[in-house]
């Protein structure tokens, strides 16, 4: 069970409207990413919905169970703290068996249950280390630990690999998708990266000033992103947004097209070529052209094109339409 | 900068200011302790000599040494136990958000920036005194006799006068200790299903540890040396019961003007430091390694 459902949620602080007012359900056993650029709200929602605050006004449901005025503890819920927040003066063992003594369990249960998640997480050799010991890979797997042996009905993540380097990243949040894959529960996960965001999620929630911009599957964002801000958000590197004489000859007043759904060679466009980047796989290129702007383009594989080079472009793929008021046609 | 010659060249460098601090240490001390072995009354001093452990002797089999020395480690301990469990409590309860924050700080660090003496008046006269006190105005006002603090409680009233001293030094360092605690591990024990009792317990007391280590091991130091307060309110007494072994020095060296009996007071009163120093490190020295 972890169904959690937000009705007309509103938080400020003070004179600031943090989140203005937010109506989203969460179904049981999803993975749900909140994405959006820093200060966007996303994790005041999650310590909202954790309970580590109090709502303004507006009703949590946990479970069908009105839930906005229960502490944290009473929730059922688990979440993973960006610092990991980890007890330094314990060790591993104690840690994960931490919300297991709170509740009273008793020592022989508590035992059985750390070793298990000890062991789904390849920590059994590390148990009796402290937190200070471990690297930040481990520590993270700790602090999922602590969260799993409560068996929650939802666990919430707090940009839980913002402190990991870009190769551990990979790996821990494949070990992330996994361990949802197999306890099937309800996890709500924040962050900033959108790439975290498009591999891991079943559904997304793009948010942006405290505002939900769209919610659904990653590729449907990328696909049918409904407003200028979802076009520019999703997708790296970030859509070409183009006004003006090109946007009319579509009928609208902004035109989007994606890095990758351009093509060099032949085709209308001609312009020059202001920096190039090769990564082997794709080169990225900034082309200026004439009437239109600065250009990205995504061509696989290797193109020879060089800073002053003049090449033609084409655009070869969807083409987003968007009104004056920056919503999709 | 750690080759041969910047290693040599800091260590020349810092040698003046090491060679200054041995100086000033080891001069009185062996003044101290030549004196220690030395007939040397102020009221005759034409007659000098040596006495071998004569003084010491007689320190150690004066009648009050005993008392003094427990005395000593009473006010010590006492002050303690008081400063550090009050010192937490007042240092949680600052902690929290309150308007005036910074006053109410600064009016709780206040007590520190009082002299010795002058705290010890301020209690015996406005709050002790058994006509003008403030206390036995309260006693009175609920029909009880006052109670004669000085006369029949002279050590408790001393390790009073004493903690409330100390005790805006312990919050101090104990608000700071809770300062430093990360938010996120508190939030984290409340979403474990922690109480309040269970976070004090498990997270910011272990969390403080350290800082009370520090709290401890510092004002054993300074009360170890604990003088103006006894001075200016019991002189030691009545009789001698509130008589410490800085006090007892005190009175051979000034009083009775014996410097050579003093000084083996003083040479006791070194031994003794050092051996609570090295049961106080032994015992928490290990909560300083990080």
């Amino acid at each position: 069970m972890g169904k959690i459902q937000l009705t007309a949620v509103r938080k400020s602080f003070g004179e600031v409207d943090v989140i203005p007012g937010i109506d989203l359900t969460i179904e049981n056993g999803e993975f749900v990413v909140f994405v959006g650029p820093s200060g966007c709200g996303k994790s005041t929602l999650l310590r909202l919905i954790a309970g580590l605050e109090d709502t303004t006004s507006g009703v949590i449901d946990i479970d069908g169970k009105d839930a906005t005025n229960l502490p944290p503890a009473r929730r059922g819920l688990a979440m993973v703290f960006q610092s990991y927040a980890l007890y330094p003066h314990m060790t591993v063992r104690k840690n994960i068996a931490f919300p297991l003594k709170m509740a009273g369990m008793d020592q022989a249960e508590q035992d059985k249950r750390v070793e298990r998640a000890a062991k789904v997480l390849n920590l059994t050799s590390y148990l009796d280390r402290r937190p200070g010991q471990l690297s930040g890979g481990q520590r993270q797997r700790v602090a999922i630990g602590r969260a799993i042996v409560r068996e929650p009905s939802a666990f919430l993540f707090d940009e839980p690999l913002s402190n990991l380097d870009a190769a551990l990243r990979v790996g821990m949040r494949q070990e992330i998708s996994e361990l949802h894959q197999s306890l099937k529960t309800t996890m709500i996960y924040v962050t900033h990266d959108q790439v975290e965001a498009m591999t891991m999620a079943d559904k997304i929630v793009v948010l942006n000033a405290g505002r939900i911009e769209q919610v659904g599957a990653p590729l449907e964002l990328y696909n049918f992103p409904c407003n200028l801000f979802v076009a520019g958000f999703i997708g790296s590197p970030k859509m070409n947004l183009i006004e003006g004489a090109e946007a009319a000859k579509h009928k609208a007043h902004t035109i989007g097209i994606r890095p990758e759904h351009i093509t060099v060679g032949d085709g209308p466009w001609e312009g020059v070529v202001g920096l190039s980047e090769h990564l082997g796989s794709d080169s990225f290129l900034k082309v200026s052209v004439e009437g239109i702007g600065t250009l990205t383009v995504r061509a696989p594989g290797e193109v020879h094109a060089r800073h002053g080079d003049r090449v033609r472009l084409a655009p070869a793929g969807k083409i987003h339409r968007f009104d004056a008021t920056g919503l999709a046609i | 900068m750690s080759t041969h010659s910047s290693r040599l060249a800091a260590r020349l460098m810092v040698a003046p200011s090491v060679a200054l601090l041995l100086i000033w240490m080891i001069v009185p001390l062996a003044m101290t302790l030549y004196y220690s072995f030395r007939f040397y009354r102020l009221l005759s001093p034409d007659r000098t000599g040596w006495v071998g452990f004569n003084n010491y002797l007689w320190f150690m089999n004066a009648p009050d040494f005993w008392l003094a020395l427990f005395n000593t480690l009473t006010l010590v301990g006492g002050v303690l136990i008081i400063t550090v469990i009050l010192g937490t409590l007042i240092a949680l309860l600052i902690d929290q958000p309150v308007k005036g924050q910074g006053l109410l700080r600064i009016l709780i660090i206040a007590p520190f920036f009082v002299m010795p003496p002058v705290a010890a008046s301020i209690w015996e006269n406005l709050f002790m005194h058994p006509q003008n006190g403030l206390f036995s105005a309260v006693s009175r006002g609920f029909g009880a006799q006052p109670i004669l603090f000085l006369e029949d409680y002279p050590m408790l009233s001393v390790i009073g006068i004493v903690s409330w001293e100390w005790l805006p030094f312990a919050t101090l360092i104990l608000l700071t200790a809770l300062q430093s605690l990360s938010s996120e591990q508190l939030e984290a024990a409340e979403m474990d299903g922690a109480s309040a009792f269970s976070r004090f317990r498990y997270i910011i007391l272990p969390h403080m540890t350290r800082a009370i280590t520090v709290v401890i091991l510092i004002q054993t130091i300074f009360l170890l040396g604990i003088f103006g307060e006894i001075y200016t309110t019991t002189q030691g007494g009545p009789g001698s019961a509130s008589t410490t072994l800085p006090y007892m020095i005190f009175k051979q060296a000034i009083v009775a003007k014996d410097i050579g009996r003093a000084a083996a007071g003083g040479i006791i009163a070194v031994i003794l430091a050092n051996i609570v120093a090295y049961f106080l490190m032994r015992g928490l020295g290990r909560n300083l390694d990080s």
